[in-house]
């Protein structure tokens, strides 16, 4: 395999190349993303349950209903602001490493000039917003506690505690993989491999944006 | 030696690995990482054929002090029970067909030098690896191993004051299942990825093996299967320390309120069987695919009707998704749904029985040679048939009545999952040993294994539907306190008789493994003439399979007794004399 | 070989298929009102799917034997497959399959599809680790209502199923550890847990139930003979579940009515 160095330019071979890692690593992320949405679906669908769940009353030997949504705090569509703008920086990332590479082709990718720092910085900048969303998200949850909303307070908290930690736990999983994206800008690793490590970060990282405003409709909208 | 058309191809990403960690422990070589999934499996197998010995006999004599173990109590069997069942589900056959041979042979017969990301494959074991280790350390902590089937019910499950074996035991088995769903995801995602994106050139869809259309569909289901399953041991996880009642409502244990509301078993039912379903489609599929390899190698004939098995494998797949409440027909779910998951589950039955004509149909004018894998897939066609007939009973809800939950069910799932599948991994074992090993395992030993499973297997598992006819409920542990259950005794010891004459025929095998490895005949890199890409490598096949090549493929896999052709099998590799397709 | 596997296999067939027909371990007298019926699709099922089984095993056995490689120089015969002949057996397994699925589904409608009839006779039954509990209205007709802080099984009956004494219904409703009915008249199951799943189980009555915490399930099911027939728990419920067994006594009109009045004059 012809080893690209840290020069920008790619042969035709090593166009095709990329080409090919490219597809794969997104087919790749796209099954992967696929067997996460299946973890979701099944939450969604016992939220959905849940709600209409009527449970026996032993006291009056009848069903009644007992979901009561949760209020849910205003930071937490602060966070989702965070998220979004992080989402864009992320692309930015991406698209900035994608052009650097690839001056020679005809191209869906506007002609900018690239640079190195740039990207750190996007990345940098994506990183903090990802940190500053998952520590909103933290500070939700005590306010949520300081309300008396424990996770097993109530039907509906427990959902609310359920999928938020479940969906930070994932972004964490995201912000790793900035770091590795970072180290692979940084450390003048091939330009076919910053290509795909940030591509299959940035789409990753839409993803997860995705997901959480998902989470945020279902929770808002279908309480 | 490779015959036929290979083209140059770019070195492999990777060169080949140095020094024993890199090349035996933490590799990247997905020829390697089947072998330790084979390895687990394995292991595995015999731990969960001792968990049932134990069973068989304390059902017959239950005051009977063992050895080492002592008596043998009523939780300890329920214990045995659910270790037996989820060792067996999870660490065999969910691991030893697809992990462990469709990590090694899948990139072969497809022409590609390893999988899409061998990382993501290494990490997929070890996750496999550390659940193993978890679910056993279930045995060793206070409490021990957790008692409510490895179906795993709540509020039983979520309420360590439930039983013995509650508490802690249960926590490490639900952690145990939470990991393993997490490896089970990564494999799929290699396995899709690899199938759909590396496939060699003319290595068209249609004219993959069905081995290759089998452990794709299996990964598919897996992916979309597996990620349920996680849910629902979270919420299970949840519930059990976290004060949440997703599963449990109210609920007393020994008179003393459980502290949960409002939550529904039936919820876990749901979740559980939506991936429970697909999980046994899962088992079943790579020993499908592998025996219909198999009739076809050694029938010296093309699979009977290649594209219709592969759109019986398929709907299978689909169809799978859509059936799992005939495992609640019992449970409280509404009547209508059962009636509409009851048609759904009758329908499934006829991919299968396709399935079962097409293999028929192969030997049929065929030049069958008696190979020890060939016996063994004989084997899982006649299992096959006797666990499927079994299946329309238990699919009609108003037969499923007196059926559910008795011994019925047990015979019917053990003959087609337990034997047939097992089956299909002895066969696949007997088969491409020479490919890894470069020597023939001994066919004398092959067959007196053969003999004792066959017939062994179903003179335990067939008896146990007359049990169930008869009323016996599964999963008890003693029949000494219902009177109708004592008539049933003789029946039962017989089962147990014969179970220990079967388990010691499996030494056989083992002792074959072993011993064929360093004392085996030699075997040529082709020793069965068979035409799939794997038999065109060296044996064992080098790091990256081809040797630096990589093959061009002219037409299907099931090319045996060609007309006009000089050999009666034509390598994927070699041309036609005369194109066929 | 060939000739070895036709043997076995045909052998596994036929004592298999000797021991359904023999009906040598089978299940109990059928003693209620659906129970002709389900036997009887049984026996269709039976019937059909012994002669699916019998013919494929048959054929697998013999074609082992027929197509063995004797050794001469015959070539086997290259086909791929025949279109025709799929299609055929797929319309067929599927009408096969679907059929026997529809014919039998109108005794489940009947059984689960319609509620108990007005006057039928109306027992709740309580699953409890390891016990069945079997809770009688009284001549109110009215089951009083339960709190699960009550429950304490070490009380008897009526604290097993947490009976409160405030409500006025409960003063007349009794709580039995074997279950009474009258034979010729349709029962009125309501089915219920307080700590596990269990599940209700009378192999004669050809009648099965999971009992579920939450739920009150109501099911009806009509004895038409007289006699003892054993109730064992059909789902995993913890160490005792080999041992959770009672008894269902079908009596004539006269003797229920008897035992019923004599539970209540106990209550007095």
């Amino acid at each position: 395999m012809t080893i690209l160095t840290s020069a920008e330019n790619f042969s035709h071979d090593g166009l095709q190349q990329l080409e090919m890692r490219l597809r794969r690593a997104r087919l790749g992320l796209g099954v992967g993303v696929l067997g996460i949405v299946m973890v979701f679906v099944s939450f969604t669908s016992a939220y959905i349950v849940r709600q209409g769940l009527p449970t026996l009353d032993p006291r009056t030997n009848t069903l009644v209903h007992d979901w009561f949504p949760l209020p849910l705090p205003a930071l937490l569509f602060f966070n989702t602001g965070l998220l979004l703008i992080s989402s864009v920086t992320m692309e930015l990332a991406r698209r900035q490493v994608a052009r650097s590479t690839t001056p020679t082709r005809a191209a869906s990718i506007p002609n900018v000039f690239a640079g190195r720092e740039g990207t750190i910085l996007w990345l940098a900048l994506t990183a903090v917003l990802g940190l500053s969303f998952l520590k909103g998200q933290w500070t939700v949850w005590r306010e949520m506690e300081a309300s008396g909303f424990y996770v097993a307070s109530s039907p509906s908290s427990s959902f609310v505690y359920l999928l938020t930690g479940t969906h930070g736990v994932h972004l964490l999983g995201g912000i790793f993989a900035l770091l590795t994206a970072g180290a692979t800008v940084l450390f003048r690793r091939p330009a076919e491999s910053r290509v795909v490590v940030l591509d299959v970060t940035a789409w990753y990282w839409h993803f997860m944006t995705l997901l959480w405003v998902y989470i945020l409709c279902l929770l808002e909208f279908a309480g | 030696m490779a015959t036929g058309e290979f083209a140059a191809h770019e070195a492999h990403a990777h060169a080949a690995p140095q020094g024993f960690i890199r090349k035996w422990v933490f590799s990247l070589d997905h020829k390697v990482i089947g072998l330790q999934y084979y390895f687990l499996a394995l292991t595995a197998v015999f731990v969960g054929m001792f968990l049932s010995l134990l069973m068989r006999i304390h059902l017959i004599w239950p005051g009977v002090s063992l050895p080492l173990f002592g008596e043998i109590k009523p939780e300890a069997y329920l214990s045995l029970l659910t270790m037996h069942g989820t060792i067996m589900v999870f660490f065999v056959l969910t691991t030893a067909p697809q992990g462990g041979f469709g990590n090694y042979f899948l990139p072969i017969q497809i022409g590609a030098a390893d999988m899409a990301f061998p990382v993501i494959n290494m990490l997929s074991f070890w996750v496999t690896f550390l659940a193993y280790i978890v679910m056993l350390s279930a045995f060793f902590v206070t409490g021990g191993a957790p008692l409510h089937g490895w179906t795993g019910y709540p509020p039983l499950s979520a309420l360590p004051s439930a039983g013995p074996g509650e508490g802690l035991g249960a926590d490490l088995w639900v952690i145990s299942i939470a990991l393993f769903c997490i490896g089970a995801l990564m494999s799929a995602l290699n396995f899709i990825t690899t199938t759909l994106d590396m496939r060699a050139r003319g290595m068209s869809l249609m004219r993959m093996p069905l081995t290759c259309w089998a452990w794709f569909i299996t990964a598919i289901l897996g992916l979309l299967a597996f990620g349920v399953l996680l849910a629902a041991g979270i919420l299970l996880i949840l519930d059990r320390n976290a004060g949440t009642s997703f599963f449990v409502p109210l609920v007393t244990v020994n008179g003393q309120l459980a502290g949960h509301k409002g939550g529904s078993p039936l919820l876990w039912q749901h979740l559980f069987w939506f991936f429970g379903h697909p999980e046994v489609y899962i088992a079943i599929l790579p020993a499908m695919g592998l025996c219909s390899q198999l009739v076809s190698v050694f029938s010296r004939k093309p699979i009977f009707g290649y594209k219709a098995m592969v759109y019986a494998m398929l709907s299978i797949g689909i169809m799978g998704f859509m059936v799992w409440g005939h495992h609640m027909f019992m449970s409280g779910m509404s009547p209508y749904s059962g009636f509409a998951f009851s048609v759904m589950t009758m329908a499934i039955g006829v991919p299968s029985a396709i399935k079962t004509f097409n293999w028929l149909g192969t030997l049929w004018g065929g030049k069958i040679r008696f190979s020890s894998p060939m016996l063994f897939a004989i084997g899982f066609v006649s299992l096959f048939v006797s666990g499927g007939i079994s299946g329309p009973f238990l699919a009609q809800p108003v037969l499923d009545i007196p059926l559910h939950d008795t011994y019925f069910v047990t015979g019917h799932f053990h003959l087609i999952m337990g034997v047939a599948s097992i089956f299909g991994i002895f066969a696949a074992t007997y088969y491409w040993f020479p490919k890894m090993f470069g020597r023939l395992m001994n066919e004398r030993l092959a067959r007196w294994h053969f003999w004792f499973s066959f017939v062994g297997t179903y003179a335990i598992f067939m008896p146990m539907h007359y049990l169930g006819m008869a009323g016996h409920p599964r999963r008890y542990s003693e029949l000494t306190e219902v009177g109708y259950l004592h008539n049933l005794l003789p029946l039962q010891k017989f089962i147990t008789y014969v179970a220990f004459i079967t388990i010691a025929g499996q030494f056989i095998f083992l002792f074959n493994l072993f011993w064929s490895m360093k004392f085996g005949k030699k075997a040529s890199d082709n020793p069965w003439e068979a035409t799939t890409l794997e038999w065109t490598t060296a044996t064992p096949p080098p790091h990256d399979n081809f040797a630096g090549r990589t093959p061009v493929i002219h037409h299907g896999p099931y090319e045996y007794s060609v007309p006009g052709e000089p050999r009666d099998f034509v390598m994927q590799t070699d041309p036609l004399t005369v194109a066929v397709r | 070989m060939g000739l070895v596997l036709l043997i076995i296999i045909w052998l596994i067939t036929l004592i298999s298929t000797y021991f359904f027909i023999a009906k040598t371990w089978w299940f109990p007298v059928g003693a209620s009102a659906a129970a002709a019926g389900i036997d009887h699709y049984f026996t269709v099922t039976l019937l059909l799917m012994g002669i699916v089984f019998v013919a494929a095993q048959g054929i697998l056995g013999f074609f082992a034997w027929r197509y063995r490689d004797r050794g001469t120089s015959t070539v086997a015969h290259y086909s791929h497959g025949n279109n025709r002949l799929e299609i055929a057996w797929t319309v067929l397994t599927f009408i096969l399959f679907v059929g026997l699925n529809l014919m039998s589904s109108s005794i489940w409608a009947s059984e689960r599809f319609r509620p108990a009839q007005p006057g039928a006779v109306q027992v709740e039954v309580t699953g409890m680790q390891f016990q069945w509990y079997f809770r009688y209205p009284g001549p109110d007709s009215k089951f009083g209502a339960t709190k699960p802080e009550l429950i304490d099984p070490s009380t008897g009956g009526e604290g097993a199923v947490g009976l409160d004494a405030t409500d006025a219904a409960s003063k007349d409703d009794f709580v039995t550890g074997t279950m009474y009915l009258p034979v010729g008249r349709e029962a009125e199951v309501i089915l219920r847990a307080h700590d596990v799943i269990h599940s209700f189980f009378v192999p004669g009555m050809r009648f099965k139930q999971d009992a579920v915490p939450g739920l009150a399930i109501h099911m009806h099911f009509t004895p038409i003979s007289t006699g003892d027939y054993e109730i064992v728990c059909a789902e995993l419920c913890g160490l005792g579940h080999y041992k959770m067994h009672g008894m269902l006594k079908v009596v004539s009109q006269q003797e229920f009515d008897a035992w019923l009045t004599a539970r209540e004059s106990e209550k007095q």
